[in-house]
C-alpha cells in the first residue's frame, strides 16, 4: 500500500504542477500513514531522477521505453495502466494538467478505476478519504469519495498545494519497472509542439491590467474598455469567452491557455472567475470586480466588489479617473 | 463517415443554484435548463465536418431525463440528422466511468467513425466521458481540440497545450476528440430547421445500469470565503467615487 506521484515534463524537467502533486502526495502520506513514491516515464528518465534523490519519498520508479520519448495518449495511457496493475498502489497522484486531462481517463478506463479529477483539497474522514472538487464552475464545492478497495486515480488543481511545501528527505532507491508496448497499439502521434504568432503585449511585467470578460455584452462595447484601460495607464487583458468571440486577440488571454500575469491591480470587468481564467492571475496584489451577477465566484478572491452593469459604471469612472488626473 | 456528437442539458448559468435538503444535490425546481455551453461547438464542428465531406450522418446522443430531448431536439434543428436519447435510470449520475459505461454499451453497435464532445459539462465539470468513451469503443483518443481536418481516412486535430502552445496530432479512425471552445462560431437554428427537425428520427433507449459508481458525491455546498472583500454599495455615482479612492489612496497606482 503506497501512494504513487506521476511526474509529468515539461521541457526536459519536472512540471511545476508535479512538484505540487508531490506536496500533495506528501501530506496524504503524512496522513494515512503511506509511503510516497514518484514514478517516471520516459525514453530515459536519469536526469529526472536526480531531482527526486533529495527528496523525501521511498522509491523512484523508473518507467523507460522510447515509445515514451514523446507523449501520446495510446502509449502513456497504457504505460501507466500496466504500472497500477503490476505495483498496486492505493493512491496514483498527478496533477491535473492539459496532458491529464489527454490520458488520464483512458487508464481509469482501461483498469475499470475510480479517477477523481481537478480537486481544490483532500480530507481523511474516519480514515477514508474526500476529495473537494469545484462543480458549476466554482459556485458550489462537492465533496467525493471513491467507491471500493482498489487503487484510486487523483489529480489535483493548480496551486492545490505549494511548491516550498515538498519535504526533503534521503535514501531514496531507484528501481525500474518494465512494461510492454506495442507500437502497432499507438494509433495517435503527435508533431512538434509550436506557439502561435507570440503576444504583441507582454502582460506579465504590467503593473495595472483591465481585464473585460463576457459581461461585456457585444463587440460595439470594447471601446469604453480600452478608453478606461488607457485612463488607467493600464495594459488590456481578457478572459476567453471574449477572444473566443473574436473580439480581441489572444495575446490578451489571461489563464490556463494564455498568459500568467501578478500586476499590481487586476481590474477585473464582467468576469465571473471560472478556474481556467482564475490560475493566470491568482498571484495579483490587488483584484476589484466589477459584475452584476452578486454570486459570481470571482468575488471570493476580490479585494474590492461592485455588484453591478459594468456598461454604466465603466464610462463614468473613466470620466471621473481624467477629472481626477488634472 | 458517421458522427455522433454527445450533448448534455445543464442548469443555465443564471438559474438560481440552491443546495438540495440533504446537501447531495442542488434543488432542481424552477431551474432553466439548457444545452451545455461547450458542446455547442462540437455540434457545429460535427455540422462543419459532414458540409465538408458532402456526405454523411450527424447522430446527436444525450444522456438524462425526459427534458434532455429539448436539448437533442436542438442539435437536430441546427442539422443534426437523429437523435438518441438515454433515459436515465439513476439520478445524478456523478461518476465518468459509469456514465461512459452506458453511452457505450448504447453505441457501440453503431459503429461511429467520429465521436465528438465538447471540453466539459457546466455542472460536474469532469471533462472525462468522450475519453473514456474513446478507449472503451477501441477508438484513438485527443482532448481540447482547436482545428480538425479529414482526409484519406485519417483524422489530424490541432491540440492546445498549455500557455499558448499548440500541437497537431495524426489520429487513426475511428477517433472520440473533445472540442475546445472557440474552436468554431455555433449557428442558430434556422425557423426551416427548427420545423424539420420535430420530423427529425429519435430514438429513446432506457438503461437499466446496475453498473456500480466508482464514485459519489457526499456533500455539496458554497465555498468557504478565504478573503476579505470590501463590497462597494450604494449609487453608481457612489460607486464611482469609491473606486477613484481606492485606485488613488488605498492602491496609490494613479
Amino acid at each position: 500500500m503506497s501512494v504513487f506521484v506521476v511526474v509529468e515534463q515539461s521541457n526536459g524537467g519536472v512540471h511545476r504542477m508535479s512538484w505540487e502533486a508531490l506536496a500533495g502526495g506528501q501530506a496524504l502520506g503524512r496522513d494515512l500513514s503511506l509511503p510516497v513514491s514518484v514514478v517516471l516515464m520516459g525514453e530515459d528518465v536519469s536526469g529526472l531522477a536526480e531531482s527526486f534523490q533529495s527528496k523525501d519519498v521511498k522509491e523512484i520508479l523508473k518507467v523507460e521505453t522510447p515509445l515514451l520519448s514523446s507523449y501520446s495518449a495510446d502509449s502513456f495511457s497504457s504505460a501507466l495502466a500496466q504500472v497500477i496493475e503490476t505495483e498496486s498502489p492505493k493512491y496514483v497522484i498527478m496533477g491535473h494538467t492539459y496532458m491529464v486531462r489527454d490520458f488520464l481517463p483512458r487508464v481509469s478506463a482501461k483498469l475499470g478505476l475510480p479517477f477523481l479529477a481537478d480537486n481544490i483539497a483532500y480530507g481523511v474522514d474516519d480514515g477514508s478519504l474526500v476529495l473537494s472538487k469545484q462543480v458549476f464552475s466554482g459556485k458550489l464545492v462537492a465533496d467525493v469519495s471513491p467507491n471500493g478497495d482498489g487503487p484510486c486515480i487523483i489529480s489535483f488543481q493548480s496551486a492545490a498545494f505549494q511548491e516550498e511545501d515538498v519535504t526533503d528527505g534521503s535514501g531514496a532507491s531507484v528501481r525500474d519497472i518494465s512494461i510492454s508496448l506495442d507500437e502497432n497499439t499507438i494509433r495517435s502521434r503527435p508533431e512538434e509542439p509550436f506557439q502561435e504568432a507570440a503576444g504583441a503585449v507582454d502582460l506579465s511585467s504590467a503593473e495595472v491590467i483591465v481585464s473585460v470578460g463576457r459581461g461585456i455584452g457585444k463587440e460595439e462595447n470594447l471601446p469604453m474598455i480600452k478608453d478606461l484601460a488607457q485612463a488607467m495607464g493600464a495594459e488590456l487583458a481578457s478572459s476567453r469567452p471574449v477572444v473566443d468571440a473574436g473580439w480581441l486577440e489572444s495575446y490578451h488571454q489571461i489563464g490556463s491557455s494564455g498568459q500568467t500575469v501578478a500586476p499590481k491591480l487586476y481590474f477585473a470587468l464582467g468576469i465571473s472567475g471560472a478556474i481556467q481564467h482564475v490560475v493566470g492571475m491568482k498571484g495579483s496584489k490587488n483584484i476589484v470586480l466589477i459584475n452584476k451577477d452578486p454570486e459570481a465566484p470571482f468575488f471570493e478572491l476580490a479585494d474590492y466588489g461592485v455588484i453591478g452593469d459594468i456598461l454604466e459604471i465603466v464610462p463614468k469612472l473613466t470620466e471621473a479617473l481624467l477629472g481626477a488626473k488634472t | 463517415m458517421k458522427i455522433c456528437v454527445l450533448v448534455k442539458q445543464v442548469p443555465g448559468s443564471d438559474s438560481p443554484l440552491k443546495i438540495s435538503n440533504d446537501q447531495s444535490w442542488i434543488n432542481e425546481e424552477n431551474v432553466n435548463f439548457i444545452a451545455n455551453e461547450s458542446d455547442s461547438y462540437a455540434v457545429e464542428e460535427a455540422l462543419q465536418l459532414k458540409e465538408k465531406l458532402g456526405e454523411g450522418e450527424v447522430v446527436a446522443v444525450s444522456l438524462g431525463p425526459e427534458r434532455a430531448q429539448r436539448t437533442i431536439r436542438e442539435a437536430l434543428s441546427k442539422g443534426a440528422d437523429r437523435g438518441i436519447h438515454i433515459e436515465e435510470s439513476y439520478p445524478y449520475a456523478s461518476d465518468p466511468l459509469q456514465i461512459a459505461k452506458t453511452f457505450a454499451s448504447v453505441l457501440e453497435g453503431e459503429q461511429f467513425d467520429l465521436i465528438l464532445t465538447g471540453l466539459q459539462s457546466d455542472d460536474f465539470g469532469f471533462g472525462q466521458v468522450g475519453v473514456i468513451l474513446g478507449e472503451m469503443l477501441g477508438m484513438s483518443t485527443a482532448t481540447l481540440v482547436m482545428a480538425t481536418e479529414l482526409a484519406d481516412g485519417k483524422m489530424k486535430v490541432k491540440r492546445e497545450l498549455e500557455a499558448g502552445w499548440f500541437q497537431w496530432v495524426n489520429l487513426d479512425l475511428p477517433a472520440s476528440i473533445s472540442i475546445q471552445s472557440g474552436i468554431n462560431t455555433p449557428r442558430y437554428p434556422s425557423l426551416k430547421g427548427i420545423m424539420g427537425a420535430k420530423k427529425k428520427e429519435m430514438n429513446k433507449v432506457s438503461v437499466d445500469s446496475n453498473n456500480e459508481a466508482r464514485q459519489s458525491i457526499s456533500k455539496v455546498y458554497i465555498p468557504k470565503k478565504t478573503k476579505r472583500t470590501e463590497m462597494i454599495e450604494g449609487t453608481v455615482d457612489h460607486q464611482v467615487e469609491r473606486l477613484v479612492e481606492v485606485f488613488k489612496k488605498d492602491l496609490r497606482i494613479l
